[in-house]
């Protein structure tokens, strides 16, 4: 559409005429771009902004009354150890044998014993996080990411992440597995 | 029989409507697009699979990485007057030159007796002194941390009359133990609840 005028002007050498050019522009290619920083410009507004994950912890200082006491045998305990791993056991350290995984197995495992308590007994069953100091950030948003995507621990947030509340025995399994 | 001749018609389209909208919605996306200002911290955050979206006013962020942390303020007012409220409680004062240069200033940690020189540097100045130390945080009551999450809060309900939330935008490989010194921090003032800052994940089927 844009074209140049090639022609010499008038051949039989009268007046030299200009010619009317068209006033036409391409704009394919103008478009083109305009639309190529369009959808750039739109992904990056809408996508590229963070995700918040709440999260909820009870009140440290405060000794209220209306603490609630979870029956063991509803409880699993979650501790988090070094090098991406996790122990596991369902309700008091000892009774059973706590079990070690990596975060890929820990969605089932979550999973199974969910089942296994709503069967038992009725009730929800009641995840204890426990993040230790050796463990990463990423390992902890991780665990609480499970805990939604198998849509357990929806009403009560259960993380203790005081060491001193670690116990002995726990601690010495722990160590004996290598993952404190 | 003569051959009906279907006259050829021009391939050639009119651009100039649809170059006009494309570049008034250009227009209109480069304008809404927030510039992002470079974090002094690198932070790689770990994903999730939440969401919800970290909203976009009434917000401190806390970047935690490599033991720092680092304070982010949103809304250049707020960020103004939790400073004014820092500064009275440290007997410093600052000119109004310097609150418009704090405005502005994105995520920051400098130790409250470092500030005013701060402000004063640029921005390249800033990462290359090595001044960005991190703000200190030790969880006592006198802890700057502690009191810089308070004026935030503080400012924000004077201005905006509403609560402010506290995220925490922490690295990935960071070690639990800088969180959970942080989050004692914030457990001190009854922030109880807070949002770690993830990036999006697929969800696992």
């Amino acid at each position: 559409m844009a074209e140049l005028d090639t022609s010499s002007g008038g051949g039989k050498g009268g007046k030299v005429r200009s010619k009317k050019q068209s006033t036409r522009v391409d704009l394919t290619a103008m478009v083109d771009l305009a639309f190529l920083l369009i959808t750039f410009f739109m992904l990056t507004t809408s996508l590229s902004k963070p995700l918040a994950m709440d999260i909820a912890k009870p009140d440290k200082d405060e000794v209220n009354d209306n603490r609630l006491e979870v029956k063991q045998s509803l409880t699993m305990t979650v501790i988090l150890g070094k090098n991406n791993k996790i122990m596991w056991y369902m309700g008091l350290m000892g009774e059973s044998a706590p079990t070690i995984e990596g975060y890929v197995g820990i969605t089932k495992s979550l999973l199974e014993n969910k089942k296994k308590v709503k069967d038992a007994s009725g009730k929800d069953i009641m995840v204890i996080v426990k993040p230790t100091d050796v463990s990463t950030y990423k390992n902890f948003v991780d665990i609480m990411d499970e805990l939604n995507i198998t849509k357990t621990n929806l009403t009560a947030p259960a993380v203790d992440d005081d060491p001193k509340h670690l116990t002995p025995e726990e601690r010495e399994y722990m160590k004996q597995q290598g993952i404190l | 029989m003569p051959r009906v001749k279907v006259p050829r018609k021009s391939t050639a389209v009119d651009m100039t409507a649809m170059c006009d909208v494309a570049f008034l919605l250009l227009t209109f996306f480069i304008l809404t697009a927030t510039s992002r200002q470079p974090d002094p911290l690198e932070i790689k955050i770990p994903s999730s699979t939440v969401v919800m979206k970290v909203p976009d006013k009434d917000l401190a962020i806390l970047s935690i990485g490599k033991g720092k942390v680092f304070m982010e303020i949103i809304g250049a007012n707020v960020k103004k007057d939790a400073l004014a409220k820092m500064a009275e409680l440290y007997g410093t004062t600052f000119t109004p030159k310097q609150y418009q240069r704090f405005g502005v200033i994105s995520a920051f940690g400098v130790p409250m007796n470092q500030m005013s020189n701060y402000i004063n540097m640029s921005g390249e100045e800033r990462t290359k002194s090595g001044i960005e130390t991190g703000i200190p945080t030790d969880s006592t009551k006198n802890g700057e941390l502690y009191r810089w999450v308070e004026a935030a809060r503080r400012a924000t309900a004077d201005l905006n009359n509403t609560k402010m939330r506290v995220s925490i935008k922490g690295d990935a490989d960071e070690e639990y133990k800088t969180i959970r010194s942080i989050v004692d921090v914030l457990q001190k003032q009854k922030v109880n609840t807070f949002s770690l800052i993830t990036s999006a994940e697929a969800v696992a089927k």
